[in-house]
């Protein structure tokens, strides 16, 4: 048993990846900014230092050439941890990621694979306006091949990132960075919080796993399924507790945490008890993984089912600078919902 | 700030580039400067970059005219050497008519021949070393002839028939053989350009030996990829050799929709501070020297090369297009360098080391070869056998390491329509490649 230290999700992220590159060489960490500097977000922070430059380098801004070099370096045998420094600057990589990575596998019947994780911080709530906000992980769990992971605490960030990272196949890890150095609990005017004193930021310093495909019940409830991933966890926790005693609901969250493969049992299991479902992600709606999350719980437990399953998300829009918090899926909107789905 | 009426400005006009010739013109290649054998100079392969940038826009050269080897790029191979690259280059020809006309029997879908450009794969196979990693389009299949693997292997992949490596899972020509330092080909365009450049930083990286080298058409020089790979492969001085296989035609678009009309290919690596030679894709001893060069630099950590084989496409883009609907029907038999099997046997009879009579006896050996090979591959199945080809199952395997429960969902659905329909599920002749 290793020593157990309170830490950030940026430093548990730290931690996942130094403990990784110390137990296997193959662990190749790359990015824009990365090295030296240690990342903007510090994920990355020392690992030059300590791995030398060999294994911890800096990239030029091309993300198709990331992803794509990275390919080239899993082929070859190494296990290359890219960083996209914002899940919005994803896109020029897409057809190395949904066309190459994705599929290498599958194309030369395991002559090759990819064993590649992409972190790339996502989600807003921090004024990062259009460009350093979206969600796009619909995008990916829509292909075939890859797997989606998004943790909500240190303790998870790290087990899954370790977990994401041993995967034989290629995985897109995405970080919330809203809760990158503390809870964020959807009231944008009251005063951030830091990580310290949480029971989820109680991270081992020393090499532990999440399996990936497991979801986590973040609270038990009798009346109520809600699922939802990322920074919305911890949204929805504090608007469920925060209800007043008179709409109060006895709500089940769930933490996905892995989209792709999803935990489907954890959702069978709880919806089928509670009869309602309520889908939570920041992410726009249409065709989003909420889309999914409903199609799949109607499919399985509609005998179950007391009251139409309802989605609360992001709107349809370009992610607003101005008016993020009339954009962001907070607690006023989840309350409106929570109030709507026990009516019925 | 105007100073005079829009008016009397000359309207801007856009330029759309048009080939020199479409089909019932006459085949037109005067733009082309050719330089003659030996006029581009050989230099050290640890010539910075900075200081050889004329050899972008040179040709380099070895076989004139007069079928002599010429000049300071002549690699003085073996005449042994020089037969076996001959004999490879025969025997790529041999396997593409085999396999065109296999597909026009409707034994397969589709097919993609090399006529043309075979001392473009073939010369650069033996240039490099085996353990060298490949990363080619889908044009190169002379590399896999070249470095001896079986050719029913690959015509079990054209098929898709039983015995196919890949399942029946790719187009084919998608070859993938770990084996022969073949990387799995893609359909989409130069995305193992930057693939090529990781690996040879992976490679560098580890402190290993062996080198790097990928091949693209000179249309996906446009691609994205094209261009990260490069600013990777000058970045961290790669080990690796960008090939750019300028063969004038991409489908129906003529080189200069790739930026052709205005500058050379080869200089696209100028920019980008990467050493680059411009190389006659139709000489096999200049591509195989141009080859010997790059790789050689590689091997001193003097990074990578770019390398652009002038050279023509002499039939269509694939089975599925017809060249004489876009393109001059005599431009293949006027192309001014030649043909390459051509040009090298006329090189060793020159030499006095092969002559009519063994090269006609050769191609005819090479025919029965493939014939056999053929024959062989089709006793697996050809594609117009179709879903007994594999067994249903081997859909869903391979997405992942481990079958999520998605998938097995998805597959168990198929099991049992297909059993509702009374049809086979489990197909046992191919129980031994899939247990």
């Amino acid at each position: 048993m290793s020593a157990v230290k309170s830490m950030s999700m940026i430093q548990a992220i730290n931690s996942a990846l130094d403990v990784v590159m110390a137990r296997d060489e193959m662990v190749t960490v790359m990015g824009e900014d990365v090295g030296f500097f240690g990342g903007v977000f510090r994920a990355t922070a020392g690992l030059q230092a300590k791995y030398g430059k060999n294994r911890v380098f800096d990239t030029p801004i091309t993300e198709c050439g990331i992803i794509g070099v990275a390919i080239g370096m899993g082929a070859y045998g190494l296990r290359p941890v890219p960083e996209i420094q914002f899940a919005d600057y994803i896109y020029p990589a897409l057809d190395q990621l949904v066309s190459e990575a994705a599929r290498m596998r599958y194309r030369s019947a395991g002559e090759f694979t990819c064993p590649m994780t992409v972190r790339s911080p996502f989600g807003g709530g921090i004024f990062g306006g259009q460009t350093h906000s979206q969600s796009p992980e619909g995008i990916f769990t829509h292909c075939s091949g890859i797997k989606t992971v998004i943790p909500s605490t240190p303790y998870d960030a790290k087990g899954l990132l370790i977990a994401a990272i041993e995967d034989n196949d290629p995985v897109i890890f995405f970080e919330p960075k809203r809760l990158y150095n503390g809870p964020f609990h959807g009231h944008y005017d009251r005063p951030t919080s830091s990580w310290a004193g949480h029971a989820s930021a109680e991270v081992p310093e020393g090499y532990y796993r999440i399996d990936l495909g497991k979801a986590a019940t973040v609270r038990e409830g009798a009346d109520l399924t809600i699922l939802t991933y990322g920074t919305m966890v911890h949204v929805v926790a504090t608007t469920i507790a925060e209800l007043d005693p008179a709409e109060a609901v006895d709500a089940e969250i769930i933490d996905l945490r892995t989209l792709v493969p999803l935990d489907i049992e954890a959702i069978e299991a709880s919806v089928k008890k509670t009869g309602r479902c309520l889908i939570v992600h920041e992410a726009t709606r249409t065709s989003g993984f909420g889309a999914e999350l409903a199609a799949l719980v109607q499919e399985r437990c509609f005998g179950h089912l007391e009251a139409p399953i309802l989605r609360v998300t992001g709107f349809d829009t370009p992610y607003p600078h101005a008016l993020e918090w009339a954009y962001f899926p907070g607690p006023v909107r989840i309350r409106e919902a929570v109030a709507k789905i026990m009516k019925d | 700030m105007t100073a005079e009426p829009l008016s009397n400005r000359p309207k801007l006009a856009l330029h759309v580039p048009e080939p020199p010739a479409r089909p019932g013109e006459q085949a037109d290649f005067r733009k082309h400067t050719l330089p003659a054998p030996g006029e581009t100079p050989f230099i050290a392969p640890e010539t910075a970059a900075s200081a050889m940038r004329d050899h972008a826009y040179g040709l380099v050269r070895v076989l004139g005219d007069d079928h002599t080897a010429q000049g300071g790029w002549n690699p003085s191979l073996s005449p042994e050497t020089l037969r076996v690259m001959l004999h490879d280059m025969a025997l790529t020809r041999a396997f593409d008519d085999r396999m065109f006309r296999a597909q026009r029997q409707g034994k397969t879908s589709f097919y993609m021949k090399c006529r043309g450009e075979e001392a473009v794969a073939v010369a650069a196979a033996h240039a490099l070393d085996d353990g060298d990693m490949c990363f080619p389009s889908y044009r190169q299949q002379g590399l896999l002839i070249a470095r001896g693997h079986d050719m029913t292997d690959m015509m079990n992949q054209i098929f898709s028939n039983h015995a196919d490596r890949l399942m029946g899972r790719q187009l084919p020509i998608m070859y993938s053989v770990r084996s022969k330092g073949f990387f799995s080909v893609s359909g989409n365009l130069t995305t193992q350009y930057p693939q090529a450049v990781g690996w040879a930083m992976a490679s560098a990286a580890r402190g290993g030996h062996n080198i790097a080298a990928t091949w693209c058409g000179e249309g996906s020089t446009a691609e994205g990829d094209f261009h990260s790979a490069c600013t990777f492969a000058s970045v961290y001085r790669a080990p690796v050799v960008l090939n750019v296989v300028n063969n004038q035609w991409a489908i129906s678009s003529f080189s200069g929709f790739a930026g052709g009309d205005e500058t050379t290919f080869a200089a696209r690596g100028v920019g980008y501070g990467i050493a680059s030679l411009r190389v006659d894709g139709n000489d096999a001893l200049a591509v195989y020297a141009a080859t010997k060069w790059a790789a050689e630099r590689a091997r001193g950590n003097h990074g990578p090369t770019m390398i652009e084989h002038f050279t023509y496409r002499a039939e269509g883009h694939s089975t599925s297009d017809d060249p004489s609907a876009y393109r001059s029907a005599e431009e293949a038999s006027l192309w001014p360098l030649g043909d390459p099997i051509a040009r090298l046997r006329d090189h060793l009879i020159a030499l006095g080391e092969w002559d009519m009579d063994a090269h006609t006896a050769q191609d005819k050996a090479l025919t029965e070869q493939v014939r056999l090979a053929n024959k062989a591959a089709e006793a697996n199945g050809v594609l117009g056998d179709g879903l007994t080809n594999q067994p249903l199952e081997t859909m869903f395997e391979g997405v992942f390491e481990h079958m999520p429960w998605h998938l097995a969902e998805q597959e168990a659905q198929m099991l049992a329509e297909w059993k509702a329909a009374g049809l086979p599920v489990v197909l046992a002749h191919n129980a031994e490649l899939h247990p």
